[in-house]
């Protein structure tokens, strides 16, 4: 039996330690992991509650992402808790078998500190491995600050390994900006976190020996097709019904209240930026500027579940918004961002007459700053104002040498 | 504790428990099943089972079917160790904490793999395992070529075998490079057994079986499979084939223990010329042309050379 960690209520924890104290106060069964900036100090605390007999699980430090996200699936298949932690280069290693874990539907909690894809290399972060994973079938929860780090995995393994779920799931916090930024972190109590999350039930364990199960078959055109609809049937029917029920039963313990998209003065927001990890933050305060000093008012979407996307819930809390800007934080090498065709495609077929444009900014880590946010919803109010974009769709904001833009 | 089989003689084997199941789509004449077959058959205690992609996977779990009434898992081409050694380490973890269901079983965690996935594709991660000492066994099926996709050249195929990515023609006698040894990489890994087996000496098979199952740690076991459909032979002719092979000394019979000492487990009363091993297939008929004849010759110097150097590594014993 581990020890037990007697924490105070309030920890100072970046989000790589909020998350690793999540990992082992779920008291995960089998970690394999392979370390990669800045997701690196996940699997060091690990190592060191491991060393230090605060966890019994065990701990398989293997060759690379690709091979720690393979044992991560037989361990999972055998019958388990399990859970990773990754980034950028290591994350597109594990890709291929991303589709493997979520195709065989077992639930794995992946840690993903965000950082920008070379080439050129960088270790900081942006969302280009977020962006990598979202047809991979996993559900992608997002954090903003290392307090959500940490809650956010309570309510990843408890959403994925629900039986009507049976998905893997991603929380992602932002490299550097959160992964490595200390802040006050309130705690759950070992005992609460675990009953949170609660015992881990195995469903076709393949160490249940007298129920021996085949796991990863072959399917061709005759029942291909039925296995990735049934994957996406309980991605799109199950998942948000889950996460909903998972964060209801979370703000009862815990007081703290999180959405599925999450929302900042935006119930009488003329103009809004939707946005991820700790831009939110950032959009946040400056939307508060822009109602004080400039007369604007701004609001700002924070995504919270990327995957299943929330296709409702965006188009419902969008209705009545003149002008969105769609900040995306990460190279959309040959379209529009992601966020902009996605919210796009959610606000399309409604009534809103809403002009949307898309901002690319802060890849490899460059920063978001309160001046480009005060820019970009001044841009939106020119737009609510006109009816129409009076930018280009695209711009690159924070870019060194002359504007770049598109459409 | 672990529980062995007695199996005495080859009708018993024949008749005893199947774990995999003759009803699966491999080719007939394919080794894979014989060899399978025997690995699964030389224990009673349960087993954990993976397979990297390849012929082996596609031909016995098609859903909705499936071949193995013993617990199996596929992910990928490269991984089917790691696969293994996951599902290894989740037992472990439940061992620890006492939620095994039947914790006074003992299962076995075996991982098959062809040589495409073993010799090339999945090396890393098979490296990876052996390094860390998961208790689990990894058995390569060798037919010296990529045969589920049909018959490209792999780093096992040897000199002079036409596939179709080393095509023997008018300029070209096919494969130019030498096979690579896995054997010595993976006794290197100071695996505590490592041991080279044919399907047609089943008894010398299964007490190598029954030995890897027994060490701590993990084990090697590279199987010969003769391919009919891509060494080219007739379906009825696996076992004789087979017989050439470890009988002209291609395939010798030995295991390494504890990654140094080397023991040859079968010395043919007869040794037959390796010609006639090579004259038996299809993918070495053109080496019978003039021009290419003079291989056949360094085959065979090649075969003898390491056979002495097996036989000085058995006598020096290190």
């Amino acid at each position: 039996m581990a020890d037990t960690m007697e924490l105070r209520d309030i920890e100072v924890w970046d989000g790589n330690m909020a998350a690793s104290q999540a990992l082992r106060q779920a008291q995960v069964d089998v970690v394999a992991a392979y370390p990669i900036t800045p997701s690196t100090p996940i699997v060091e605390n690990y190592a060191g509650f491991k060393a230090n007999d605060y966890v019994d699980g065990e701990f398989v430090m293997t060759e690379s992402e690709h091979g720690a996200m393979s044992c991560c699936i037989g361990a999972a298949a055998a019958g388990g808790r399990v859970a990773t932690a990754t980034s950028s280069q290591g994350f597109a290693l594990m890709v291929e078998t991303l589709y493997s874990a979520s195709g065989m539907r077992l639930p794995i909690v992946l840690n993903v500190v965000n950082r920008a894809l070379g080439a050129p290399l960088n270790v900081n972060g942006d969302h280009s491995d977020m962006y990598l994973g979202r047809d991979s079938g996993w559900i992608q929860l997002d954090a903003y600050c290392p307090q959500e780090a940490y809650d956010m995995n309570f309510i990843a393994f408890r959403v994925s390994e629900d039986h009507d779920v049976r998905l893997p799931a991603i929380v992602n916090q932002d490299g550097f900006m959160t992964s490595h930024t200390a802040q006050g972190v309130k705690t759950l109590s070992d005992e609460t976190a675990y009953k949170f999350v609660g015992e881990y039930k195995p469903m076709n364990d393949m160490l249940d020996l007298d129920h021996p199960v085949t796991h990863g078959v072959q399917t061709e055109e005759d029942w291909h097709f039925e296995h990735k609809a049934r994957q996406h049937h309980a991605l799109m029917t199950v998942v948000i019904p889950k996460i909903e029920a998972a964060f209801a039963d979370f703000e009862k313990l815990t007081g703290r209240k999180y959405n599925i998209v999450e929302t900042y003065n935006m119930e009488d927001a003329e103009v809004a930026v939707v946005c991820m990890g700790t831009s939110v933050e950032t959009a946040r305060e400056v939307a508060v500027e822009m109602r004080e000093q400039h007369g604007i008012k701004a609001g700002v979407v924070g995504i919270r579940v990327f995957r299943p996307w929330p296709l409702q819930q965006i188009a419902a809390v969008l209705s009545n918004v003149a002008a969105v800007g769609l900040l995306d934080r990460s190279s959309p090498h040959g379209a529009m961002g992601t966020l902009y065709n996605e919210v796009s495609g959610a606000l399309f077929n409604t009534d809103t007459k809403a002009v949307l444009t898309n901002y690319i900014y802060g890849l490899g880590g460059r920063d978001l700053t309160k001046a480009h946010l005060t820019a970009i919803f001044k841009e939106l109010k020119a737009n609510a104002d006109a009816g129409k974009p009076t930018t280009p769709l695209q711009q690159y904001i924070g870019l060194r040498g002359p504007k770049l833009s598109f459409f | 504790m672990s529980e062995m089989k007695k199996i005495k003689n080859l009708k018993e084997f024949s008749t005893s428990a199947d774990r995999f199941e003759g009803a699966n789509l491999l080719c007939p004449g394919c080794a894979h099943s014989i060899i399978v077959r025997e690995v699964l058959n030389a224990t009673n205690d349960d087993l954990i089972l993976a397979a990297s992609t390849g012929c082996l996977e596609v031909c016995t779990a098609v859903y909705p079917y499936t071949s193995w009434d013993a617990s199996w898992i596929h992910i990928g081409f490269e991984n089917g160790s790691s696969a293994v050694a996951g599902a290894e380490a989740m037992y472990k973890a439940l061992k620890t904490k006492g939620r095994l269901k039947q914790p006074e079983r003992t299962p076995k965690f075996v991982a098959f793999g062809g040589d495409g996935a073993t010799y090339d594709i999945g090396f890393q991660w098979i490296s990876g395992c052996f390094e860390r000492g998961h208790n689990i066994m990894y058995v390569c099926l060798d037919n010296e070529v990529y045969a589920n996709t049909g018959g490209q050249r792999s780093s096992s195929t040897p000199i002079g075998a036409s596939a179709t990515t080393t095509p023997a023609g008018r300029v070209s006698y096919g494969e130019k490079r030498n096979k690579k040894d896995m054997m010595a990489i993976m006794a290197a890994h100071g695996a505590p057994y490592v041991a080279q087996v044919a399907p047609n000496k089943w008894k010398d098979m299964v007490a190598k079986i029954q030995k890897g199952f027994e060490a701590e740690g993990p084990v090697y076991i590279n199987a010969m499979s003769a391919c009919t459909t891509e060494w080219k032979f007739a379906p009825e002719d696996t076992i004789s084939i087979s017989d050439l092979a470890t009988d002209s000394l291609v395939f010798p019979l030995y295991e390494i223990i504890d990654g140094t000492k080397l023991n040859i487990t079968y010395r043919p009363k007869n040794i037959i010329p390796v010609r006639d091993y090579l004259g038996a297939q299809g993918r070495f008929k053109h080496l019978f042309s003039k021009q290419n004849e003079y291989l056949i010759d360094e085959w065979q110097a090649r075969v003898d050379a390491q056979w002495e150097y097996l036989q000085r590594r058995e006598e020096a014993s290190v």
